[in-house]
């Protein structure tokens, strides 16, 4: 009997201490909200942000993009091929890239590079009383430090996705195209055919914002929580990125249903 | 005006449950060095933050030029600290900013003064600690001792009315530490500051503190000067000041018999 109390205790905590941890970091979101005039007013202290969490994940997703796009082209090809409709490798590549892969891949990729530098850095800062010194200085932490990554995270997050797609359908061309020798003509003008720009270029837009929103706002939220340790750091770094990839790849089923369904 | 610039009364504060102070008085006097002494986890840092409204009290109160501090909403907390410089134990200093930039740092979030302003200012602070000619450096080229007198420049970086030192002399060698100490009585004579400064070195406190606080279980065990206090025949006093290593704070933390424990 005790052990079966134990067990629901157990149950109990793990499941209100879930709860709590939400609630704070939607107390976060909303405070980041409030306090982000700073990080438009000093716009750039959002830029040199902009510039860590973006520019320096170029080359990441950069060559992940053109190596995805190449496979992309290599097994497309051999589908469509079956079909006698290789032609249409172009949509595919661009369709696959631009609905999906452009937004969900840069996302994972976001928050393994950057969201955890983010994290890393800003429960370093509360471990080194950076933080603390910041409020005694009678400066609010999360408009001067927060807030900036936070917008940096939400602009960077889009243009990244875009630039994936981009190289992801030259890595597509140059399998296709230039490597077995499908139709150039054909690649092109199939993709401008059927690749529309609301359904799908916009569609893939918006979820990008949405997962830059997830990714910033999850690791800002376990460096600002994280407990002021060593290990404590380790963990909120692991948990940025657990937290981060199961909420896109959640997110991302969610945003397609109500896209496909609009 | 009153010749106390902070006043604590009948401050009680804890986590949880268990209380850390049981009722603390304490009293600082404008344009003075006071020191908060006492053995470790005993709470010293703790009254830092309950003065610069990190923390609220559960009982009593924090009284800055008659202004209660945990009666302030946010605002008003920020503007008494925008009279408060803290000096943090390891300095705090932001990494990812020059020693320039730290110093700067408040000068720039408070004021709208020019650059040219701004420098001349930065370079004053850095000149008074020292470190005028260190100023392109980053944090991480900088020993601890260095690390303390540039955050010690930026704790003074708006002449603050009120400095707070937590530890200042933590992990630093002998030179260092007489160069810390000079420079916090000289700092608060040239601004006419009030200075609190949490600590448990007792030779290098005893040589400049105009006052002393001891704090042990909660309370303010002893008070005095440090001429009253060397002459003190209170035990826990004479232990501190000793280095005793028994005494009123017994040197084995409480346990259940040894006998029992080793199963004899």
């Amino acid at each position: 009997m005790k052990s079966l109390i134990n067990f629901f205790e157990k149950i109990g905590y793990s499941v209100t201490s879930r709860i709590k941890r939400l609630g704070t970091a939607t107390r976060l979101f909303f405070l980041i909200l409030i306090s982000s005039g700073e990080s438009f007013k000093r716009f750039h202290l959002t830029m040199k942000e902009i510039y860590f969490t973006g520019v320096m994940s170029l080359v990441i997703i950069i060559v992940s993009a053109f190596f995805v796009g190449m496979v992309l082209g290599l097994q497309g090809y051999y589908t469509l091929e079956k079909y006698g409709s290789s032609e249409a490798i172009g949509v595919l590549v661009a369709l696959a890239l631009v609905r999906e892969l452009g937004p969900v891949v840069t996302a994972l990729l976001f928050a393994g590079r950057a969201g955890t530098a983010i994290t890393a850095e800003i429960g370093l800062m509360k471990a080194t009383e950076q933080l603390s010194a910041m409020e005694m200085m009678a400066v609010n932490p999360v408009g001067r430090i927060i807030a900036p990554r936070f917008w940096a995270g939400v602009i960077a997050m889009p243009i990244l996705a875009s630039i994936f797609s981009m190289v992801g359908i030259l890595g597509g061309y140059v399998v296709a195209v230039i490597v077995i020798g499908v139709d150039e003509g054909a690649f092109w003008s199939q993709m401008q055919a059927n690749v529309d720009f609301r359904y799908d270029i916009v569609n893939g837009v918006i979820k990008s914002l949405v997962f830059g929103v997830a990714c910033t706002i999850i690791a800002l939220f376990e460096g600002f929580d994280a407990p002021p340790t060593a290990e404590g750091v380790s963990r909120a770094t692991t948990r940025t990125v657990v937290t981060s990839s199961l909420v896109v790849l959640g997110l991302d089923f969610i945003l397609t249903s109500f896209m496909l369904g609009g | 005006m009153s010749d106390n610039l902070i006043n604590i009364k009948n401050l009680t504060f804890g986590y949880g449950k268990e209380l850390l102070h049981k009722g603390i008085n304490m009293e600082f006097q404008r344009g003075k060095v006071s020191a908060i002494m006492g053995g470790s986890g005993s709470g010293k840092t703790t009254i830092l933050k309950l003065i610069g409204g990190q923390i609220k009290p559960k009982s009593g109160s924090v009284v800055i030029d008659d202004q209660v501090v945990h009666d302030q909403n946010l605002s008003g907390i920020y503007k008494l600290r925008r009279k408060m410089g803290m000096l943090f134990q390891h300095g705090a200093l932001f990494t990812d900013l020059s020693v320039y930039e730290n110093v700067a740092f408040p000068m720039r979030e408070h004021t709208d003064l020019p650059e040219n302003i701004i420098k001349d200012l930065v370079l004053m602070k850095l000149n008074a600690v020292g470190l005028r000619g260190a100023y392109k450096l980053m944090p991480t080229e900088l020993s601890g001792g260095m690390a303390r007198r540039v955050a010690l420049a930026r704790a003074i970086a708006l002449d603050p009315d009120i400095i707070m030192y937590d530890e200042p002399f933590a992990g630093l060698d002998p030179i260092s530490m007489a160069v810390i100490c000079d420079l916090i009585r000289t700092l608060n004579d040239a601004l006419g500051a009030t200075s609190i400064i949490v600590t448990h070195d007792v030779a290098e406190t005893f040589s400049f503190a105009d006052y002393i606080y001891f704090v042990a279980d909660g309370v303010v065990a002893a008070e005095g000067s440090p001429k009253q206090l060397m002459a003190s025949k209170l035990p826990f006093v004479k232990q501190f000041i000793h280095s005793e290593k028994d005494g009123p704070v017994p040197f084995h933390v409480a346990a259940p018999s040894y006998n029992l424990d080793l199963a004899l």
